[in-house]
C-alpha cells in the first residue's frame, strides 16, 4: 500500500501557493550549479522547466526522443491558451477560471492545484509576451481573446492557429538560451527506457541512444518527467505518430502510481476516418467551434448532400440539447452527443461522421472575416479531403486526443517515488475526468515555468539527496534488464507486424474503453487485451537489430507498454461505477442520458500501484471540496 | 471518395548510413487516393516487416505540416509537387494511375544522410542556440498589454514565426543556404519592439553559425520560397541582409 499525501498547504485557497513559496525551504544561489536534475521531454512542460532551472544555475541535462528539442508534440496544439486576465472585461477571475476548470473536470480534481493553475495563468502569457510569441491582437494592439468549450467568457489567447507552436518556440528559445550558456545540456535521438530507483529514491535514468542503439545512463540529485500524454494507446488519436507511455510507463513499473487512468479525452471535432491504412486522426480546432453550428439530419440513413437538406430537417442537436452553451458544450459533452446522432443512424452520409458548417457565419459576417479567423484550418481540411469547407459542411466525428490521466503527483508535483517529479500531461493533476480546451498549454507552462522551479528547490534543499554514480550496480542492473527486453523483443520473430498490434490493440480500446464503457465490455476487454499481450510476445516480428537506427525497435518497445497500460485503463474504468467527464458508464446515465456521478462512494483520484504484469493494488485519494459545492454538472 | 486504387511505381532511396553508397529500390504499390503519401510508405514498410526485411527509415511525427520532422524530396521537389504543405500532408489523390515517384532524402552537405531517407538537421538548432532568442528570464516581465503592438506588425512577427524547421528551403537550394529558416527568426524578433535591444547582437551570432556549418550562400533564385511549405517570404532575406548590415557597421564602429 502506498500512502498518498497529497502536501497540499493548510490555510485559505487562495493563500496555499503564496504561503506554500514562502515556506519552502530554498538552495544557496552558489550551490544550484552543484545540483544535476534530469528533465525528459521537451515540450512546453519539460522546455519551459528547463529553461528556468538553467535560470536559477542549476545543472541541467534535458532529454528528447526527437531529432530537435522544437518538435515535441506540443507544436501541434492549434486553438490557444486560457488566463485570467480579464482584458475583454466580460466577469474572469482567478476564481472563475478556477471554478469553471474544476467544474469542467466534472469535480475530480484536487481543488487546491487547480487553483494555483488558475493564479499561475496570468503570469504565463506575460512570460511569453516577453519572449517574442507573436500573439493575436485587436486593432488597438492589445493581446485578442476568443472563446473556448465549456466557459462563458473570452479567456483564450492565440497566435493563429499555431497557438501550440508559438508557445513551445517561446520555450524552446529560452532553453536554447541555457544551451548557449552551458547551464543546459541537450541529448536529442535519445529514448528513456527507464528511471533508477536506488534506496526508494530516484536517481537517474536508463536511454537508448537511437543513433548508436547503445544503453547510455545518466545520474541527477532530480528527476522530471514531462514526456506528454498516452492517447496513442488507441492507435488511431490527435497525438503525434511518435508520442508514447513509455517513460511514465516504465516509472510506474519502478513504484510511480498511475492515476486516473481511464480518464481520456475524446475529442468532438476531428476528421474522420478514411480506410484501413489510416495513420493518425486530425484535430480540427475546437475554436472552430465558435462560429461553425454542429448538425446531423434528422432523418435516419439520409444519404443526401449535406446542401440539399433543407434548413427544417437539420437537427442542430447540440443547441437543441444545451441552450445556454451549444455549440461550445464541453468536449465530453459534444462527443458523447455525436456518437449519439451516429448511434442513432443519422451519421453525416452513413459515415461515423457529423456536419460543422459554417453558412450561417459566412451570411453574417462575411466570407472576409472567416478567412481571417480560420483560414490555415480550412485549408488543412482541403487537403486532407479534398472538400471545400467554404462551400460544403465539413465532416468531422470525435477521436482520442487527450489523457488526463497520467501518473500521481503530490501538490509539489512529486510522484510517489521521491525525487521523481512529473509535469505536462504526463502527470495527472489538474483536469479532473474532463479537460477544458485551452487548459493543456496552460498547465504545460504553469508546471514548467512557476511550479517545478520552486518545488523542486524545495525537495533539493529539505531532502538534501546525493548523487549516485552510474557505475551504482542498481544503474548496471537497469542497464542490464533494458538490453535483455530489446534482446528478447528482436528474437522472437514471429509473423505479424508491430503495426498490427497496435492497430488491434486499438480497436479494442476504442470500441470498449471509447466513448461510451459498460461492465461486460470492459470485461471483455481485459481478457482480449491479455490474450494480445501473450500473442505479442510470441509473435511480432521485429524487423533489424539493436545497434542501428531501428524504428521498427522503437515501435516495439511503446507497444509492449500500451498492451500493459491498456489493460490498467479497462480495469480503472470497470472499477469506477460512475459516469463522469470523459468516463461514461452506460449503466450510469440520468433518463436523459447524461453522465451520472456517484460522489458518495468515488470522489477520489484512483492511484494505481504496481504489482506485477496485469496486477495493481487500488489506492484511493479522497477529493475533499471546501470551496466549490459539488453540483451536477449542467450545460443546458 | 474514391475507391479506385492507384497502381504506382516507386523508385525509393536506401542506404544503409551515412558511409555506405546508397541506390535506389523500386517498390509497386496499389494505394487509396485518399491516403496519404506516408500512409503509403507506412504500407510498404509492413509488407517488408512481413517479409523480415528491413523497413524504409523515414522520419515523421505530427502529420499535420506543423513539426517539421518530415521532408522528402519527391521527384526532385523538397515535400512533393504541391506548394505550401510539408511532405505528410501530401495525399495520393495528387498522382495519377500508372506514375513513378521517385522518393529522396533532403540533400545538403549540412544535413548528413542517416541511413535511407532520415538525415541530420541539428546545425538548424546550433544556429537558432547561437542567438534566436530573446534574453528574458522566467519571472519579472511587465504585464502582457504593457506595450502595444499594432496589428499589422504582430501578423507580419507571426508570419516569419511560422516556420517549421523543416529544412526544405536548404534542400531545395542549389548552394545548400539556410538565409529562408534563418531569416524567418531573425525577422520574427526585428519586427516586435521585445526583439529590439538584441537585434543586431542577434543577427551577426546566427549567421556567423550558420556560416560555420557549411550552409552556402544566397544567390537570389528563390527556390527556398517557392518550396518552403509555410510560404515564408524572401523579403525575410532582405531583412535580415540589411540588419546583417548595420550589425556589421555597428561593430566596425566600436572596433574603430
Ligand atoms: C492536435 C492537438 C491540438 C491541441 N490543441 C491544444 C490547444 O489548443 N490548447 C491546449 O491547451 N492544449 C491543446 N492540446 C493539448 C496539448 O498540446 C498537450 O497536452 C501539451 O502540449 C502537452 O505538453 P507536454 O509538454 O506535456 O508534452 P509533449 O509536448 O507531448 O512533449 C513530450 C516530450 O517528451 C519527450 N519524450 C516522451 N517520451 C520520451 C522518452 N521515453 N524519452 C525521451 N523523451 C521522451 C518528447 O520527445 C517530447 O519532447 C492539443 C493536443 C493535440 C494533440
Ligand atoms: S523557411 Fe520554410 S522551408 Fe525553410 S525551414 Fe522554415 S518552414 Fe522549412
Ligand atoms: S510530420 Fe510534422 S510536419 Fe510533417
Amino acid at each position: 500500500m502506498i500512502k498518498l499525501d497529497s502536501k497540499v498547504p493548510e490555510g485559505k485557497l487562495e493563500e496555499k501557493w503564496t504561503n506554500h513559496k514562502f515556506n519552502m525551504k530554498l538552495v544557496n544561489p552558489a550551490n544550484k550549479r552543484k545540483y544535476d536534475i534530469i528533465v525528459v521531454g521537451t515540450g512546453l512542460a519539460g522546455a519551459s522547466a528547463a529553461a528556468s532551472l538553467g535560470e536559477l544555475g542549476y545543472n541541467v541535462k534535458a532529454f528528447t526522443f526527437h531529432d530537435s528539442a522544437r518538435r515535441a508534440h506540443s507544436i501541434a496544439a492549434q486553438g490557444g491558451i486560457n488566463a485570467a486576465k480579464n482584458y475583454q472585461n466580460d466577469g474572469d477571475s482567478v476564481y472563475r477560471l478556477f471554478y469553471d476548470t474544476v467544474k469542467g473536470g466534472d469535480f475530480r480534481s484536487r481543488e487546491a492545484n487547480v487553483y494555483r493553475l488558475a493564479e499561475v495563468s496570468n503570469n504565463i502569457i506575460d512570460q511569453c509576451v516577453a519572449q517574442g510569441v507573436p500573439f493575436a491582437r485587436d486593432y488597438g494592439g492589445l493581446l485578442d481573446n476568443r472563446s473556448f468549450g465549456g466557459a462563458l467568457v473570452s479567456r483564450t489567447f492565440y497566435a493563429k492557429g499555431q497557438t501550440g507552436q508559438q508557445l513551445l518556440l517561446g520555450a524552446y528559445t529560452a532553453m536554447n538560451r541555457q544551451v548557449n550558456l552551458g547551464t543546459v545540456k541537450l541529448y536529442t535521438r535519445r529514448e528513456m527506457l527507464d528511471v533508477v530507483v536506488v534506496d526508494g529514491i530516484a536517481k537517474g535514468i536508463v536511454v537508448r541512444n537511437m543513433l548508436t542503439g547503445e544503453i547510455e545512463k545518466y545520474s541527477a540529485h532530480a528527476v522530471i518527467l514531462a514526456t506528454g500524454g498516452y492517447a496513442n494507446t488507441y492507435f488511431l488519436s490527435t497525438s503525434a505518430m511518435n508520442c508514447n507511455v513509455t517513460a511514465i510507463w516504465r516509472a510506474h513499473k519502478k513504484g510511480a502510481a498511475f492515476a486516473n487512468p481511464c480518464f481520456t479525452q475524446i475529442h468532438p471535432t476531428c476528421l474522420p476516418v478514411h480506410g484501413e491504412n489510416q495513420s493518425k486522426l486530425t484535430l480540427m480546432s475546437e475554436s472552430l467551434r465558435n462560429d461553425g453550428r454542429i448538425w446531423v439530419s434528422k432523418i435516419k440513413n439520409d444519404m443526401r448532400k449535406p446542401n440539399d437538406i433543407p434548413e427544417e430537417e437539420r437537427d442542430y442537436f447540440l443547441e437543441r440539447k444545451y441552450p445556454t452553451y451549444g455549440n461550445l458544450s464541453p468536449r465530453d459533452i459534444s462527443s458523447r452527443a455525436a456518437k449519439e446522432a451516429y448511434d442513432d443512424g443519422r451519421g453525416a452520409q452513413g459515415q461515423e461522421a457529423v456536419y460543422l458548417d459554417f453558412q450561417e457565419a459566412i451570411n453574417r459576417l462575411g466570407k472576409k472575416v472567416i478567412e481571417e479567423r480560420y483560414g490555415n484550418l480550412f485549408e488543412i481540411y482541403q487537403t486532407i479531403t479534398g472538400d471545400n469547407p467554404y462551400e460544403v459542411p465539413m465532416k468531422i466525428y470525435p477521436a482520442p486526443h487527450y489523457t488526463m490521466g497520467g501518473l500521481w503527483v503530490d501538490y509539489n508535483l512529486m510522484s510517489t517515488i521521491p525525487g521523481l517529479f512529473v509535469a505536462g500531461e504526463a502527470n495527472f493533476s489538474d483536469h479532473g475526468a474532463n479537460r477544458l480546451g485551452a487548459s493543456a498549454l496552460m498547465q504545460g507552462l504553469a508546471d514548467g515555468y512557476f511550479i517545478i522551479p520552486y518545488t523542486i528547490g524545495n525537495y533539493l534543499a529539505g531532502d538534501k539527496p546525493i548523487l549516485v554514480q552510474t557505475d551504482h550496480p542498481e544503474f548496471n542492473k537497469v542497464q542490464k534488464e533494458i538490453e535483455d527486453f530489446i534482446s528478447k523483443l528482436l528474437s522472437i520473430k514471429g509473423k505479424k507486424t508491430v503495426d498490427d498490434f497496435h492497430k488491434q490493440l486499438g480497436r479494442i480500446m476504442w470500441n470498449k474503453v471509447g466513448m461510451g464503457r459498460n461492465e461486460k465490455g470492459l470485461k471483455e476487454a481485459i481478457e482480449e487485451i491479455r490474450q494480445l499481450r501473450k500473442e505479442f510476445w510470441k509473435d511480432v516480428n521485429v524487423v533489424g537489430v539493436s545497434n542501428d537506427v531501428n524504428q521498427c525497435l522503437e515501435r516495439a518497445g511503446r507497444v509492449a507498454d500500451y498492451l500493459e497500460l491498456g489493460e490498467l485503463m479497462a480495469l480503472d474504468a470497470l472499477n469506477r461505477n460512475e459516469s463522469c467527464g470523459g468516463h461514461f458508464r452506460e449503466e450510469y446515465q440520468t433518463p436523459e442520458g447524461e453522465a451520472l456521478r456517484n460522489d458518495e462512494e468515488y470522489t477520489f483520484v484512483s492511484a494505481w500501484e504496481f504489482k506485477d504484469v496485469g496486477k495493481w493494488e487500488l489506492n484511493k485519494e479522497p477529493l475533499e471540496f471546501e470551496s466549490i459545492k459539488l453540483a451536477t454538472r449542467s450545460y443546458k | 471518395m474514391s475507391h479506385q486504387k492507384l497502381n504506382l511505381t516507386l523508385k525509393v532511396w536506401r542506404q544503409i548510413n551515412a558511409e555506405s553508397r546508397g541506390t535506389f529500390e523500386e517498390y509497386k504499390v496499389a494505394v487509396s487516393p485518399d491516403s496519404s503519401f506516408l500512409e503509403m510508405l507506412d504500407d510498404i514498410n509492413n509488407e517488408l516487416e512481413r517479409k523480415n526485411l528491413e523497413p524504409i527509415t523515414f522520419e515523421s511525427d505530427c502529420r499535420e505540416g506543423i513539426c517539421g520532422t518530415c521532408g522528402l524530396v519527391i521527384n526532385g521537389q523538397p515535400h512533393g509537387p504541391i506548394p505550401r504543405i510539408a511532405t505528410c500532408q501530401l495525399h495520393m489523390r495528387n498522382f495519377k494511375e500508372g506514375d513513378t515517384i521517385y522518393i529522396e532524402p533532403f540533400r545538403a552537405k549540412a544535413f548528413p544522410i542517416i541511413k535511407d531517407l532520415m538525415v541530420d538537421r541539428s546545425a538548424m538548432d546550433r544556429i537558432m542556440e547561437a542567438g534566436g532568442f530573446i534574453s528574458v528570464n522566467t519571472g519579472s516581465v511587465p504585464d502582457g498589454n504593457a506595450i502595444p503592438i499594432p496589428k499589422d506588425i504582430a501578423s507580419e512577427s507571426m508570419d516569419a514565426a511560422s516556420c517549421i524547421g523543416c529544412g526544405a528551403c536548404v534542400a531545395a537550394c542549389k548552394n545548400a543556404s539556410a538565409m529562408l529558416f534563418v531569416s524567418a527568426k531573425v525577422s520574427q524578433f526585428a519586427l516586435l519592439p521585445q526583439g529590439q535591444p538584441e537585434r543586431y547582437r542577434r543577427v551577426e551570432s546566427m549567421v556567423k553559425v550558420m556560416d560555420e556549418y557549411g550552409f552556402g550562400s544566397c544567390s537570389n533564385t528563390y527556390a527556398c520560397e517557392a518550396e518552403c511549405p509555410k510560404g515564408i517570404s524572401i523579403k525575410n532575406i532582405a531583412r535580415m541582409n540589411r540588419d546583417y548590415f548595420m550589425a556589421k557597421l555597428k561593430t566596425e564602429n566600436l572596433e574603430a
